[in-house]
């Protein structure tokens, strides 16, 4: 299967050249449908140019992982996490287009912007993340495969705890246990902790 | 995930290649390529940084009337005194720092056949490519006994951000206890088409505070408006709307709420069914494109039909007509659409001076609304360009506005989303 996608992408990868090197050759050929930095532009509007927005209900989505791109994208199609405007508008592109556009953020610099935050919560969320959640949300949560966290907009993290907690977002394999067992280590502080010692990071 | 991170490598070899063996042309062509912009708004400084952005080599150079850019976006909750006009207001050394040339002076001719841009001080700027983005205008004279000067004075528009804005604000602060404010909503199409109604919520959401026994009436040349549900919902929930003690009241055009005529002195608005008399009166005027646009010969009719590939006009070539004043339907007139296609016409414009055909375009429009404390509403939309009728469709089955009853939690988002939009739109267009 691997070998299969791999074949595939090599194929349409000698395609890209050949068609670049086409329409270089043969100007004002036809049309092409939008490239994904064009469809990626049209976000910007909400999440900053390039992604790196500067509302801290939009997340960041520079440098985000092209999968985790996708998969929210794809959720949000599928009317499986909390409505927002999102649910409305990826409903427009196909699983090819959010890929480009994925590809288009994926390689953009993710600039981080000091927030204000609780020192001391912050304190108390670096060892619960240590002890919960570091094991995939790596080095802090740096952007991976796991998202982005470290330095991600607090009220934008807010809301998404809130939308596991409340299940209106679909737990990741293993995370529900997780969160529950930091909430008993915790209690009410435990997600205010996280979200501060997340949006301490530069 | 891999699959797709080879595949971009793959790509971007790919591109390198074609480049090592091909890349010359735009070397060869020689001197940088000039877009002259004409209006220093949101589409204006939006296709001005993405110029750059798309390849530096080309220069730019914005010409806008005024020293800084007041946006009219949030400019209704200056209405509701949540914020002020200075926090609405941006200067240009955000682009500038980006190399764009920014003059601050009024175009008043463009010439299409010298490629040449005349400013009202006196000066000629030659262009390869012209991008024109003047917003309104207003049709003076729709409403008898108001024009700009009663505008000026006594009875805002407000439908330009800006001393108008403030005017409003200090006369509904100073109205009477129990005072009436009228609203006089345009016919379509028009900038900003939730825009009247929002106003209307935030001055109730003063008067719910200081001043609860005022009453808003919203005068309508129209039947029905933009998110009109969603809008009576949050009337009904936050403004009693459809009680006797409602601080809101819509008057729809067959109701009687068309407006003929207007005596400034006593603030007395002619229906065709009755008058009305307000402590204060807003009168959003009906609109057409901004005026270099009439005197460029960029229109037809009201507003400035274009090629909706490339946003260039259909009058004349090598000018580009973007936001407001184009003619853009299904597109609404908003900061978002103006953004959206100033992007289509920089990369337009780019391929064009590359030799190369255009892609497709591709368009978002989303708006949000502030109804009141906690309540938010939006609307939004991904477009395609359908060729073969000229016209920008919404891509079936995707955009909307919110959904009905949702719950508390959704609406209060749906507010702060509203607020961090302004943010990145601002970053997007002159940051
Ligand atoms: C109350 C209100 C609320 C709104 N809320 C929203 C919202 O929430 N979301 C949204 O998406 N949109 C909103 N809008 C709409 C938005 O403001 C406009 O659609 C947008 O500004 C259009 O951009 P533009 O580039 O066409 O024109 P503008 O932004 O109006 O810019 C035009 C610029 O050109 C300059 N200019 C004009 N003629 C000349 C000349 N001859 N020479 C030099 N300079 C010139 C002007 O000074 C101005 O700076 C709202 C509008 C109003 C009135």
């Amino acid at each position: 299967m691997e070998n299969m996608k791999r074949d595939k992408t090599v194929h349409r990868g000698v395609c890209h050249l050949l068609l670049a090197m086409l329409a270089l050759v043969l100007p004002a050929a036809v049309s092409a449908e939008p490239s994904g930095q064009a469809m990626s532009f049209t976000c910007a509007g909400c999440h900053g140019t390039d992604g790196a927005s500067v509302g801290p209900s939009m997340p960041a989505i520079a440098g985000m992982d092209p999968e985790v791109f996708v998969d929210a994208m794809q959720a949000y199609r599928q009317d499986e996490r909390n409505a927002s405007i999102m649910n409305r508008i990826a409903k427009a592109y196909t699983d090819e287009q959010l890929k480009e556009m994925a590809w288009f953020f994926a390689s953009q610099r993710l600039r981080l912007f000091p927030q204000p935050h609780d020192p001391v919560l912050a304190e108390q969320g670096a060892r619960l993340h240590e002890e919960y959640c570091e094991k995939c949300h790596e080095k802090g949560g740096r952007p991976g495969d796991a998202g982005t966290l470290a330095g991600q907009w607090m009220p934008y993290l807010h809301y998404s705890m809130e939308d596991f907690i409340n299940g209106k977002r679909k737990w990741p394999r293993k995370m529900q246990r997780k969160v529950d067992a930091a909430i008993e280590a915790a209690g009410d502080k435990a997600i205010p902790a996280l979200v501060n010692y997340y949006g301490s990071q530069q | 995930m891999t699959n797709l991170k080879r595949r971009t490598f793959i790509r971007a070899a790919g591109a390198a290649a074609a480049l090592g063996t091909l890349g010359f042309p735009s070397l060869v062509l020689g001197a940088a390529r000039r877009v002259v912009v004409v209006g220093g708004g949101v589409g204006g400084c939006t296709a001005a940084k993405y110029l750059r952005k798309l390849d530096p080599s080309i220069a730019v150079t914005l010409i806008e009337s005024k020293p800084a850019y007041t946006s009219c976006f949030m400019s209704n909750e200056v209405l509701s005194g949540e914020r002020t006009l200075q926090s609405l207001t941006f200067g240009y050394d955000g682009l500038r720092g980006h190399g764009i040339e920014v003059l601050q002076e009024t175009v008043v001719g463009i010439d299409p056949e010298r490629r040449q841009v005349k400013t009202a001080g006196g000066r000629a700027i030659d262009y390869d490519a012209c991008v024109v983005s003047p917003g309104i205008g207003f049709k003076w004279g729709a409403i008898e006994g108001y024009d700009e000067q009663v505008a000026n004075e006594a009875i805002p528009h407000a439908w330009n951000a800006g001393p108008q804005t403030q005017l409003l604000r200090d006369q509904i602060e100073a109205m009477p206890e129990g005072g009436h404010v009228i609203i006089v909503a345009p016919p379509d199409p028009f900038k900003c088409p939730p825009g009247p109604y929002e106003r209307a919520s935030q001055i109730a959401l003063y008067c719910k505070h200081h001043k609860p026994r005022a009453k808003i009436t919203i005068l309508d040349a129209k039947d029905a408006f933009s998110k009109q549900a969603l809008y009576i919902e949050g009337w009904t929930k936050l403004y009693g709307y459809g009680t006797d003690n409602s601080l809101i009241q819509w008057v729809s055009a067959a109701g009687g709420g068309a407006v003929e005529a207007l005596d400034p002195s006593t603030r007395t608005l002619t229906g065709l069914v009755e008058e009305f008399q307000g402590d204060v009166v807003n009168i959003i005027p009906p609109q057409k494109a901004g005026a270099i646009a009439f005197a460029a010969d960029l229109v037809d009719g009201d507003w400035c039909p274009v090629n909706k590939r490339t946003f260039e006009s259909s009058r004349h070539k090598g000018i580009y007509v973007l936001g407001d004043a184009s003619s853009a339907a299904t597109m609404p007139k908003s900061a978002y659409a103006a953004n959206s296609q100033a992007k289509v016409a920089a990369a337009a414009i780019v391929a064009g001076f590359q030799g190369k055909e255009p892609d497709d375009p591709t368009f978002v429009n989303t708006c949000y609304s502030v109804v009141g404390e906690d309540f938010g509403i939006s609307v939004a939309a991904v477009y395609r360009l359908n060729a073969e009728t000229n016209t920008i469709e919404s891509i079936p089955g995707s955009g909307g506005v919110s959904p009905a009853n949702a719950s508390p939690e959704i609406r209060k988002r749906e507010v702060s989303y509203a607020h961090s939009w302004f943010k990145n739109v601002i970053n997007d267009m002159m940051e």
